[in-house]
């Protein structure tokens, strides 16, 4: 699998509340939820974003809540990737468990830029930066990890497991 | 090798002798929580992977707390989807308005969590039943919807950071001001998957409501669950609560730890987090010139029967500034109803100051106090990220119940002790 897009930068401790705010968490349809997504950091997000394009954050990415909409709503914005230094330890559960792939890589993190464009080869964990012409190594999933995301999910890959 | 408190924890309930920093295991979890805002997600996504069931209809926790009394009709739909679910599985630990309270200030006074548990919650702050020696830790929806269907869910077995406690409190020197210091000290991120395992002879100094104060603000650090040991104030507290056994566990002398981070309880200031996360703690003095609008005293971190004393000790017998809204939240019906029998509602409402049923409200930027641009807010909860009470333009500065009320009586954030 690969992903090839447009990068939106953003800096350290992006939170949750500003992924998806919780003046709108009683919204249920996902579509719906997915317009407000990152309206209070980066209000022109949605409006921008285009299927593909990836998310590049600095040190502890979605750190806050457990609001598994967060992740959600990038998912559903289209972005086919996140990459930041580090990652809030519930964002990332949420965002493996519902599919949404992220790599964590500090040196990517700190050279690429916005609006760069970025292709990944998740096999191999390896990011190119095409504006740049720059290649970072990121890590690669465990075995046990790369299982859920192949059955598309943590319940899928329950349900494969016979539960 | 020796393994932390946690460690031991989680190796007991995968069914291991040992377990290592960086191991991924499959754990039995003992509770799982899920409130208004998290249960509907994990109950559409079983039910779109068909597995509409429930491990133990005793082991699960539906608690209606973030959105009601329904704020909306939007809330209200989302209530109901755990209302049926509740009803059509059984669960037993379902909270509704009149039983419902702040989840993690209601389960552990409910006696529904214990020492040595593993314990999964669809919110952040599920690690606050630390405090009583358990392993509890917050996940997402799905994780949460698995471990209701299962039981089971999966850990990366964490390092750990001790943190020692010395000394002897100060004068109106609570957990809050412990753990807003800590995390000065060490970051949001300072403990990114790791425990914070609290120790030393200064836990003795800490009442349970501290603890869990403390406990509940581990993730603010970005820790995966934050632990005390289990004492004597702990049995006493789980004794007459909790109607089943509880297991203590203890740190092994030889286990292992990435650093030690020591406080000395006898130095700290009342402390404030100004905005927008959590490691801007300052003493307080530094902000004396900072003026509010609001002060919120409440939440899973303050809302419990100390915290409302405290406040009420400061609010009685004054008034609340002519420019300020103080907005009290107790956080369960128990805290509420012995607020109105020891009168300390009334000194609230005497001092100007609204009390309202338990509910999270204002603290997540729900309801019930809601800032506009511009605004400021003195509250006890936990998190004063952009745009967490209201407007994006507004700020939330974090502290403990004595400094908001005595914020609220003078219109700026203000020590207690000067008052
Ligand atoms: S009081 Fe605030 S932090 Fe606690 S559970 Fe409610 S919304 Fe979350």
């Amino acid at each position: 699998m690969n992903a090839h897009g447009t990068v939106f930068k953003y800096g350290d401790n992006v939170d949750t509340d500003v992924i998806i705010p919780a003046r709108y968490l009683n919204i249920a349809d996902p579509d719906e939820l997915a317009t407000h997504a990152m309206e209070d950091i980066d209000a022109t997000f949605v409006e921008r974003v285009k299927p593909g394009d990836i998310v590049v954050a600095n040190r502890n990415f979605g750190c806050g809540s457990s609001r598994e909409h967060a992740p959600l709503v990038i998912k559903q914005n289209g972005v086919s990737c996140v990459i930041a230094a580090s990652f809030a330890r519930i964002f990332y559960r949420n965002a493996i468990n519902i599919g949404l792939p992220i790599l964590e890589c500090a040196e990517a993190a700190e050279k690429i830029q916005d609006g760069d464009e970025v292709e990944i080869d998740f096999a191999t964990g390896l990011i190119r930066d095409i504006t740049r012409g720059e290649e970072y190594q990121a890590l690669a999933f465990p075995e046990f990890i790369n299982g859920i995301i192949e059955h598309g999910g943590l319940l899928n890959s329950l349900k494969a497991r016979g539960v | 090798m020796g393994m932390t408190m946690t460690q031991k924890i989680l190796a007991a309930h995968a069914g291991v002798d040992e377990v290592v920093p960086g191991q991924l295991i499959e754990a039995d979890i003992d509770l799982v929580l899920a409130n208004d805002i998290t249960g509907p997600v994990a109950i559409r996504e079983l039910k779109k992977a068909d597995l509409n069931k429930v491990f133990d209809k005793n082991k699960v926790a539906l608690v209606m707390d973030h959105f009601v009394p329904n704020k909306d009709i939007k809330s209200a739909e989302q209530c109901v989807e755990c209302r049926d679910f509740a009803r059509e599985h059984g669960i037993v630990n379902f909270f509704d308005v009149g039983r419902m309270g702040i989840e993690h200030a209601l389960l552990p006074e409910q006696g529904i969590v214990a020492a040595g548990d593993c314990i999964i919650g669809a919110d952040s702050h599920t690690c606050t039943y630390g405090a009583l020696g358990a392993f509890s830790t917050g996940v997402g929806s799905t994780d949460c919807a698995a471990g209701i269907a299962t039981g089971k869910a999966w850990f990366r077995v964490p390092s750990a950071i001790k943190v020692e406690l010395t000394g002897t409190k100060a004068p109106w020197i609570s957990g809050k001001d412990v753990i807003l210091h800590l995390i000065g000290e060490i970051g949001v991120d300072g403990a990114l998957y790791e425990s914070l395992e609290f120790c030393g002879p200064g836990v003795a100094e800490l009442s349970m409501d501290d603890r869990f104060s403390i406990a509940n603000m581990a993730i603010e650090a970005g820790a995966k669950n934050g632990i005390f040991p289990v004492d004597e104030k702990t049995v006493a507290y789980m004794e007459g609560r909790v109607p089943r056994a509880w297991k203590v566990f203890e740190a092994d002398a030889d286990a292992e730890y990435e650093r030690t981070v020591t406080i000395d309880l006898s130095t700290l200031r009342p402390t404030v987090s100004v905005p927008h996360l959590p490691e801007n703690a300052k003493p307080v003095e530094e902000l004396a010139d900072v003026e509010i609008q609001q002060a919120v005293i409440g939440s899973c971190t303050n809302g419990r029967i100390e915290d409302m004393r405290v406040a009420a000790d400061i609010l009685r017998g004054r008034h609340v500034a002519p420019w300020v809204r103080a907005i009290v939240i107790p956080a369960t019906q128990d805290v509420y109803l012995q607020c109105i029998r020891e009168g300390l509602a009334e000194a609230f409402i005497e001092a100007g100051a609204v009390i309202s049923t338990p509910t999270c409200g204002p603290c997540l930027g729900g309801y019930m106090g809601i800032l506009a641009a511009g605004e400021r807010a003195i509250s006890t909860t936990n998190r004063n990220f952009v745009g967490r009470m209201g407007h994006v333009d507004s700020e939330v500065y974090l502290s403990s119940p004595a400094v908001a009320a005595a914020s609220a009586v003078t219109g700026h954030i203000t020590d207690p002790a000067t008052l």
